[in-house]
């Protein structure tokens, strides 16, 4: 588990290709370092829905925010539609940064509470100069209308008076409105009601067949993930546990880590007990001293001394499958 | 163990048509109208509903927590058989933490962030208990290990922000358990931890509730959350229970359209990916408003005239202890004929 290499990548075809990526922050203490992602490396296709998933400080969301060189890789090759954005200065960098947009977690933090909605999502264009102010209005307008917003109603209300999940439809609009190729999603259901998360799912499902759009998808519920992705990649401490198409993934998890992360999933049916076998116990180590060898090895059921000793890499077992670990889970 | 003038033992908690509503500027909002509820001991209730449903709320009610002024509180709350809603907050103190205690969703804002953990937990224990300092604290000892965290004396020493968010979710359940309560109200107890954690959590709840023999109520927003979990579950909408069920009559015979639809709403490990989820339209209505009809019908795709005008009661099933409230319920004749209209309209709009 929790392992590097590149197996998993595909051909020259993708539109995003990561490499390497290691993000590593600094601490307090002199000689310590924070290893948030160490040896990432993953692809997206055009029209790709890539879930990323795994506990709370994986390093899935830092790996989505260094794609987006917020803030930049120690290490690493990100290449986006053929260019390597890791070696892009200032200004050139900006240029790319329309083709790549986010939606977070938060959506009500990450609105400007001082703004109307048509302002918010007609910035971007305004920043770009793009069209006149009357077409500029008028794209804002048709891009609410897509996420579900009539803006000649509602268009001069400020974020507080939208709901959540109404909130992180115009964050989706926000992020929409330079038409990018790939749209980051770090977390974007986990605030909201399971009802209006399954709103928010099913449009991000219609905007990806409209426009076209890759996603990356992060987000820790694997259910969540599995319904909106073509394929999973399983974090853990900063490292990758298993890459699947999502229904393999669920169909025959290899890795003991996805193993319980999907049992750890309550079932809606009462006639299905929780079963606390294959419950992982503890929560996930340090970033600053990761375990040696494998990094899930501390809690993973199957650990042997091979585990300590060699990182696993990850490797093919068939059918776009990838695992890495010493002692994948038998068919 | 009290018993009631028919010889029946009474219930922990009866709660009866309560009504929570606030005074504000804008006018009086219902946030919970006219909610009845039994609870016996030793079992778990899950109260289930989206935000503003008024769950949260409920519990505070039941509790007594809210603020005193520009509330208006009505109905009735028996504990044990003695009537809570009218007591001073004086009085309630003598309730609190013996007999019912609360876990909230965010740890973090919930524990004292200046205040050495050992100090949170103990304090209940002196103050309820009136143990003496040392006692507690070995008490304190023992109930960090209860609740699984490792190395209890070392964190007694610690502050809440030294945790991570699931050691704080036990520190917050080891304080609740400290006095022994016998009725606990778990709010959203799991929605700020990750799965595995929220798996633990649950798992460590129902340890602590078999081996205290405590009776639980569980809020949640998530009906897997409390499908395994449960004995009843009532769902709230709008301020009301709109269906009320043991678990596995509730899950197997649905009746009210919302807790269908919020049921579907779930996205399913068993299903293939890109499955269309079935979304709730809509808002939940403004409690500000007092309402006619159903209050559901705004968004309801079964609604039809009568559901916009009269308000459905809550009326038992066939099933004994399956109560819902609505006109035409999910498997009715008069809901097959509108689920037959939807599926005609929708095939000629394209199938959308």
């Amino acid at each position: 588990m929790a392992g590097s290499g590149k197996a998993h990548l595909g051909g020259d075809d993708a539109l995003l290709r990561v490499e390497d990526l290691v993000v590593e922050f600094p601490t307090n203490t002199k000689g310590h370092k924070v290893h948030a992602v160490t040896g990432i490396s993953l692809d997206v296709r055009p029209g790709e829905t890539l879930g990323l998933v795994g506990e709370s400080g994986c390093g899935k969301s830092t790996t989505g925010r260094a794609i987006l060189q917020l803030p930049q890789p120690t290490g690493g090759m990100v290449r986006f539609d053929g260019t390597d954005i890791t070696k892009l200065d200032g200004e050139e960098l900006r240029q790319v940064r329309t083709d790549m947009q986010m939606i977070f977690q938060d959506p009500i933090s990450s609105l400007n509470p001082r703004r109307s909605v048509l302002d918010i999502v007609m910035e971007p264009l305004k920043i770009w100069n793009i069209g006149t102010p009357e077409e500029q209005l008028q794209k804002a307008k048709d891009v609410l209308r897509t996420v579900g917003i009539d803006a000649d109603l509602v268009g001069d209300r400020k974020p507080s008076q939208f709901s959540g999940g109404q909130c992180q439809r115009i964050c989706v609009a926000r992020a929409l409105v330079l038409d990018p190729k790939l749209i980051i999603c770090d977390e974007p259901v986990s605030a909201l009601d399971v009802s209006v998360q399954a709103q928010v799912l099913n449009l991000l499902e219609d905007l990806k067949a409209k426009y076209g759009l890759a996603l990356i998808f992060i987000a820790h519920d694997l259910a969540v993930v599995k319904n909106i992705s073509d394929r999973i990649v399983v974090m853990y401490l900063g490292k990758m546990c298993e890459v699947a198409k999502s229904d393999d993934l669920y169909a025959r998890p290899m890795h003991p880590y996805t193993n319980a992360l999907l049992r750890a999933i309550p079932v809606p049916d009462p006639t299905v007990r929780p079963n606390s076998e294959n419950r992982i116990a503890g929560e996930i180590p340090s970033p600053v001293s990761p375990p040696s060898g494998c990094r899930f090895r501390t809690r993973c059921p199957a650990v042997t001394e091979v585990c300590a000793q060699d990182e696993p890499q990850l490797r093919a077992m068939g059918d776009g499958h990838f695992v890495a670990c010493h002692h994948p889970i038998a068919v | 163990m009290s018993l009631s003038s028919n010889g029946r033992e009474t219930p922990l908690l009866e709660i009866q048509n309560v009504k929570t509503h606030f005074r504000t500027k804008r006018g009086v909002v219902r946030a919970v109208d006219g909610v009845s509820l039994t609870l016996e001991r030793g079992r778990t209730l899950g109260v289930v509903g989206e935000s503003g449903s008024g769950k949260s709320i409920l519990v505070r009610s039941i509790m007594g927590l809210l603020p005193m002024r520009n509330i208006v509180r009505e109905g009735s709350v028996r504990f044990d058989g003695t009537e809570l809603l009218h007591l001073s907050r004086n009085d309630m103190r003598d309730y609190w933490g013996k007999e019912m205690a609360i876990i909230f969703q965010d740890p973090m804002t919930a524990l004292n962030p200046v205040m050495k953990v050992g100090k949170q937990i103990t304090e209940g224990l002196i103050r309820s208990l009136g143990m003496s300092k040392s006692d507690a604290f070995a008490n304190a000892e023992k109930l960090m290990a209860d609740v699984g965290i490792p190395e209890p004396t070392r964190r007694l020493n610690e502050y809440p922000h030294q945790l991570s968010g699931g050691m704080r979710q036990r520190v917050m359940i080891a304080v609740a358990l400290a006095a022994g309560p016998r009725l606990l109200f778990a709010d959203e107890p799991t929605t700020a931890l990750d799965v595995t954690v929220q798996a633990q959590i649950l798992d460590l709840l129902a340890a602590q509730q078999r081996d205290r023999n405590m009776s639980m109520i569980l809020v949640t927003h998530d009906l897997g959350v409390v499908a395994g979990r449960s004995d009843d579950i009532a769902v709230m909408y709008a301020g009301r229970i709109v269906e009320k069920a043991p678990t596995r009559s509730l899950f197997a015979n649905m009746k009210m359209p919302y807790t269908e639809a919020l049921l579907r709403s779930i996205p399913r490990l068993d299903q293939p990916s890109h499955t269309r989820l079935q979304s709730i339209s809509g808002l939940p209505p403004n409690l500000l408003v007092q309402s006619v009809g159903c209050r559901f019908a705004a968004r309801c795709p079964y609604a039809v005239e009568r559901c916009r005008v009269e308000e459905p009661a809550l009326v038992e099933s066939d099933v004994p202890g399956h109560f819902y409230a609505c006109h035409y319920p999910v498997g009715s004749i008069e809901w097959q004929n509108a689920q037959d209209r939807l599926t005609t309209s929708s095939v000629v709009a394209g199938g959308h």
